[in-house]
């Protein structure tokens, strides 16, 4: 057909806000033009460009954080469509419309989609998160890494604190002091590696205190929900496994 | 270590679920199978058998009154520290998760009220053990008691079964997604067969063999 104008497609939002970490939530509705392969965030950047609500108010500009913009920073995660996920690789051709945003909140809000997960950081140094190699000389190479064993830590190493875990777990919560899937999956890591492995008691004791391992329910949202495919229970009973060995040597005392 | 640490009771929790109340609900479910094979008769010796057990206080003890204790105040806790989000996220594993934590709760109410119907009733002396078939019969032929027994023991049963799943998991024995796929297969087939012998029993006390020994129960079962 010849037609030389043709209807402007646009793009319908439903985003919960709130103004600040303790004001109440409230929601607003947008439309922005369309435009081919666009994503959430591309969407939430044409709002700050013109911050008009779909009935034409004027409102401020929602404010979110994102960084990498291709799945592997973990910042822009946030509930599209009642599920975590992040923003960057949310393409809006595949998002069923009017789309709802709102926070996760698992975690404190601190302004519209912005949320603090601190918690997720504290978590990995609790648990000890990290290999020690610091010495007063030279340590030497440490041990090498089997290269089976290095291809599934290579999956469990994906991990990018996103927080999706945390937000899919129904024993997350503030009734619950569980500590969340990320931060086993990553004990489970560097007990991996044959550095690590010597301290992997450290972290199994970490795990054996309030607010740790036991706090699972086997929900097992997390696995589903993880946007690098972790094998977030594997490693959960795995840890489970050790965790009761180690419990049982620290009884007999060996 | 944390002054207040939750991974022991957590730990001591899962496993009493296991031993001895897992064992618990078998025994239980084959005494009242045999009011399904042996009538009345079955039902009086099954009872008669483990009323002579030797140390049979401890063993009620020890093996099922402390343990349920604190496997249902724990549990209740435990119920209550979950969020139940099966509207978010609709996968088989959160429902078994959610509904762990109802049957959870359904059979912690069902165990104190039928517990206060028999075992209660024998030890104020009000019943003895040789007249529970009868008082069985009285409660499987009372419509609204049987809907709501039926309720408690699949409740009952399912808790136990999707308990064993998670219990295989949370002591690191089925690690894998296979191992715990074929778990789950094996505990809801298990299920299936409790349900069904748990219900054959109840409804074998509808009997009319089990009626005589109704009447001498039948003063205090209108007082329930």
């Amino acid at each position: 057909m010849a037609e030389t104008t043709t209807a402007q497609k646009s793009v319908k939002f439903i985003i919960e806000r709130q103004d600040a970490p303790d004001k109440p939530s409230y929601t607003e509705e947008f439309e922005i033009p369309y435009r081919p392969n666009m994503n959430v965030i591309g969407a939430l950047m044409e709002i700050q460009r013109n911050p008009k609500k779909s009935d034409g108010s004027s409102t401020a500009p929602v404010c979110w954080e994102s960084n990498c913009l291709e799945e592997v920073c973990g910042a822009c995660s946030m509930v599209i469509n009642g599920k975590p996920r992040q923003a960057c690789s949310a393409l809006i051709d595949q998002l069923q419309q009017p789309i709802r945003l709102q926070p996760m909140r698992t975690f404190p809000v601190v302004r519209d989609l912005v949320i603090n997960r601190e918690r997720m950081f504290n978590a990995l140094k609790k648990v000890k998160a990290w290999i020690p190699i610091d010495g007063t000389y030279d340590l030497g190479p440490g041990p090498r890494m089997a290269e089976t064993k290095r291809q599934w830590a290579y999956e469990l190493s994906k991990c990018m604190t996103c927080g999706v875990c945390l937000e899919s777990c129904p024993n997350v919560n503030d009734r619950n002091s569980f500590i969340g899937p990320a931060a086993i999956s990553q004990v489970r890591l560097f007990n991996a590696h044959p550095t690590g492995e010597m301290n992997q008691e450290e972290r199994l004791d970490a795990l054996m205190t309030d607010g740790g391992i036991e706090g699972c329910g086997n929900s097992q949202n997390c696995v589903r929900s993880c946007p690098k495919g972790i094998p977030l229970t594997t490693s959960i009973a795995a840890i489970n496994k050790d965790t009761t060995k180690h419990m049982f040597k620290k009884w007999l005392g060996i | 270590m944390n002054d207040r640490n939750s991974y022991f009771p957590r730990k001591l929790h899962s496993l009493l679920g296991v031993i001895p109340l897992g064992l618990f609900i078998v025994e239980h479910m084959l005494t009242n199978f045999s009011a399904y094979e042996g009538g009345p008769e079955g039902f009086k010796d099954s009872v008669a058998f483990l009323n002579g057990l030797p140390l049979v206080f401890f063993l009620e003890l020890f093996g099922i009154w402390l343990p349920l204790l604190f496997h249902g105040v724990y549990g209740l806790y435990v119920a209550y520290q979950s969020n139940l989000n099966t509207g978010r996220f609709q996968y088989g594993r959160n429902w078994a998760f959610t509904m762990q934590r109802i049957t959870g709760v359904v059979t912690f109410i069902f165990v104190v009220w039928h517990l206060y119907q028999t075992r209660y009733q024998v030890m104020v002396g009000n019943v003895t053990h040789e007249e529970l078939g009868g008082v069985m019969h009285d409660v499987a032929n009372s419509p609204f008691y049987l809907v709501l027994y039926i309720i408690g023991v699949i409740a009952a049963t399912f808790h136990f079964s999707n308990g064993m799943w998670a219990f295989l998991v949370s002591w690191g024995i089925t690690i894998g997604p296979r191992a715990q796929r074929i778990s789950s297969y094996i505990w809801m087939g298990v299920f299936v067969i409790c349900s069904v012998m748990f219900l054959m029993s109840l409804f074998a006390f509808r009997g009319d063999e089990f009626k005589e020994a109704a009447s001498a129960a039948l003063a205090w079962a209108n007082l329930v």
